[in-house]
């Protein structure tokens, strides 16, 4: 009887040296790379990735974004073609316009191509919209078919408005027109109830074929129509729709005479990082290989687990004080 | 009795630890890894653990980016200071000869595999508290946060040598201009054997016209360190010896897109409003076939397309998308571009 309880008295003791050693041990070695050491390799995807659909801001109205663009038969594969590849497939319907008819599938408007005929071919295309694709979506975006659109960042850009307003967003230009045009390759949206004051111009005659400028004369009806022009510009002020490639503005050069571009911008243009949204909309000048480049440097690359600087969901702003290293 | 009972299992306790931790030592075995592919974590491995243990992990994995540069390409050099480098926790510039302009630490060297020699060494000398060497060409870009997440599972006190793995002839080396990861184990091993002027002579390999990338393979194979890919979980290769556009390019040309019909093969010839989902579930061809979204390394790029890199790797991105990482990086101090 005496060596049972001897013989457990001893065993708990065991068990509960072994176990006290073990958990101070345990507190000092970082097991965690061990552990890490021994863990199977599972072969599921890398991160848990959640699409929200960026629906923060608008929680009344519909952020459904009607795409066409402009674009010519020499062009479809050279051009088109990467951007159906690429961005188009986010639209919630795309349309593609020419002067012909094809299986890309094109829209046949009744203009020939040229420079001379852009306009012509901006009336037609929307005159075309406004009978058969008014009520499929709340906004229309022109893009040339050099024009890389991030339509995620456009959905959020325009989420803050309201489609029934008469409202021309883009990349806003100063002169000819007083409250300013929109540039036209860097792509620009009308509400859809400026697409039907657009089209009502054409009707009455208040709007005419203005100018073979296709951005300016898009910018003198919208005035003539009392459309407004917003300020597309990101919380922090920085550019969301650009009419040239990243480099133009994203590299920091030395001071030199103004060039004639930035002339046009009706708000100060900035250089450096400064000018342009984390989430720019648009980028122009953009062929092939760009096209493709930006669309893997936009949806694809990413730096694992890294705070973006710039969080305009986060309640308190991000400091850029980090732990000491 | 209980008290016996304690101090035994104590004992036993720390015995079976002290065994269990104990290595016989590596310094004289070639004892090598199986495994040539060198793969990151999976999600699936990460998930055990609470958020202050990976805020832990994401400090544990600290890399000391060790840059060579040279004055005659001082754009570069230039370049690699104010982009990615600002990522590495320690970044040392290594050049053959001063420059007025620029500070480095001036190996006053004009020997490729020399200088290599020189920099590897004062990196583990200098090394403080870091455990992971990167080293880079001028024309380099890295993403350092990628190669954190690659080398987050592995321990540093292991020799690991790894990149862009290619073969010459029996040879397996990492390419130099894609970047070379080293752990601290192996670097050790390396700045020993660099004592060993039979089997990593200093000066030998300009007589045999062997570049030092395949140099420094052949004196960490004497130390039964082997050169391995570092590959995503899909197996494409992280580090890259071009730039996006060549990449892109050469991934066109492998993927010639379908005018008529449509291009990407399974898709509708009208597009329609696709879901995100649904646009998952058809990849574009080029894209997909191109480079992998955890990518750590990308050479060839100019000056002016690091800088765009910055805004696109570390700021463009699409509003809306939330990928609950389980690593937290924070953004470098006093800096602008990213």
């Amino acid at each position: 009887m005496r060596n049972t309880t001897s013989n457990l008295t001893f065993s708990a003791g065991l068990i509960l040296g072994f176990l006290s050693i073990h958990f101070l041990l345990d507190y000092n070695i970082s097991t965690q790379v061990m552990y890490l050491r021994n863990v199977n390799r599972g072969v599921k995807g890398l991160h848990h990735h959640v699409y929200t659909g960026g629906n923060q801001n608008s929680t009344s109205h519909t952020t459904r974004i009607l795409c066409w663009i402009m674009t010519g038969p020499k062009n479809l594969e050279s051009r088109t073609n990467h951007i159906r590849a690429t961005w188009a497939k986010r639209c919630n319907k795309v349309l593609y316009m020419s002067s012909t008819k094809t299986d890309f599938p094109t829209v046949e408007l009744n203009v020939s191509e040229g420079r001379e005929n852009l306009y012509w071919k901006t009336i037609r295309a929307f005159q075309y919209i406004y009978q058969n694709h008014l009520d499929e979506a709340d906004w229309f975006l022109k893009a040339d078919d050099d024009t890389f659109i991030v339509i995620e960042n456009l959905r959020y850009t325009l989420s803050k408005y309201d489609p029934e307003k008469p409202l021309y967003v883009g990349r806003r230009f100063s002169p000819f027109i007083a409250q300013g045009y929109m540039s036209g390759g860097a792509g620009y949206v009308l509400s859809k109830e400026a697409v039907r004051r657009f089209n009502k111009g054409f009707q009455t005659g208040e709007c005419t074929h203005y100018s073979t400028l296709e951005d300016v004369a898009m910018g003198k009806c919208m005035e003539t129509m009392k459309v407004e022009a917003a300020d597309s510009r990101d919380v922090k002020g920085r550019q969301v729709f650009h009419p040239y490639p990243p480099d133009r503005y994203v590299v920091k050069r030395p001071p030199r005479p103004r060039p004639l571009y930035p002339l046009y911008d009706y708000y100060t243009p900035v250089e450096g990082p400064g000018c342009c949204s984390d989430f720019a909309v648009s980028f122009h000048y953009i062929y092939a290989v760009q096209m493709y480049a930006l669309e893997y440097l936009t949806h694809h690359l990413r730096p694992y687990g890294y705070k973006y600087r710039f969080n305009p969901d986060e309640r308190t702003e991000i400091k850029t004080t980090t732990k000491s290293k | 009795m209980f008290m016996k009972g304690m101090i035994m299992g104590g004992i036993f306790c720390l015995v079976l630890s002290l065994l269990a931790s104990f290595n016989p030592s590596t310094e004289h075995t070639t004892e090598d890894h199986h495994h040539h592919h060198l793969q990151a974590p999976s999600k699936d491995e990460l998930k055990h653990f609470s958020h202050s243990q990976m805020e832990d992990l994401s400090n544990q994995v600290r890399v000391y980016c060790i840059i060579m540069v040279q004055p005659k390409i001082l754009v570069y050099w230039a370049a690699a200071i104010h982009t990615w480098s600002k990522h590495c926790d320690k970044a040392v510039f290594y050049t053959s000869e001063a420059s007025k302009a620029l500070e480095a630490v001036d190996l006053n060297e004009k020997d490729d595999w020399a200088r290599l020699r020189k920099a590897l060494t004062h990196a583990y000398e200098n090394a403080g508290d870091l455990r992971w060497f990167f080293v880079a060409q001028p024309t380099t870009f890295a993403i350092i946060e990628n190669l954190k997440y690659l080398l987050l599972t592995k321990d540093p006190n292991e020799p690991f040598y790894l990149g862009n793995a290619a073969k010459s002839g029996e040879l397996d080396y990492v390419v130099y201009d894609s970047g070379i990861v080293l752990s601290y184990e192996a670097l050790k091993r390396l700045v020993n054997v660099f004592k060993d002027e039979d089997k990593c002579p200093e000066r030998g390999g300009s007589l045999w016209n062997v570049g030092e990338e395949k140099q420094l393979a052949m004196c960490l194979k004497y130390t039964g360190v082997f050169a391995e890919n570092g590959e995503d979980i899909h197996g494409k290769g992280l580090f890259n010896s071009k730039s996006v556009e060549s990449l892109i390019s050469d991934s066109m040309q492998a993927n010639p897109t379908n005018v008529v019909e449509g291009c990407c093969s399974d898709m509708a010839v009208t597009f329609n409003g696709m879901s995100p989902d649904q646009m998952q579930a058809n990849p574009t061809n080029v894209v997909e076939g191109c480079c992998s979204d955890m990518a750590v390394t990308f050479n060839g790029m100019s000056p002016d397309q690091m800088q765009v890199m910055m805004f696109g790797v570390y700021r463009l991105r699409p509003y809306g998308h939330d990928f609950h990482d389980l690593l937290i990086f924070d953004p470098p101090v006093g800096s602008d571009n990213d």
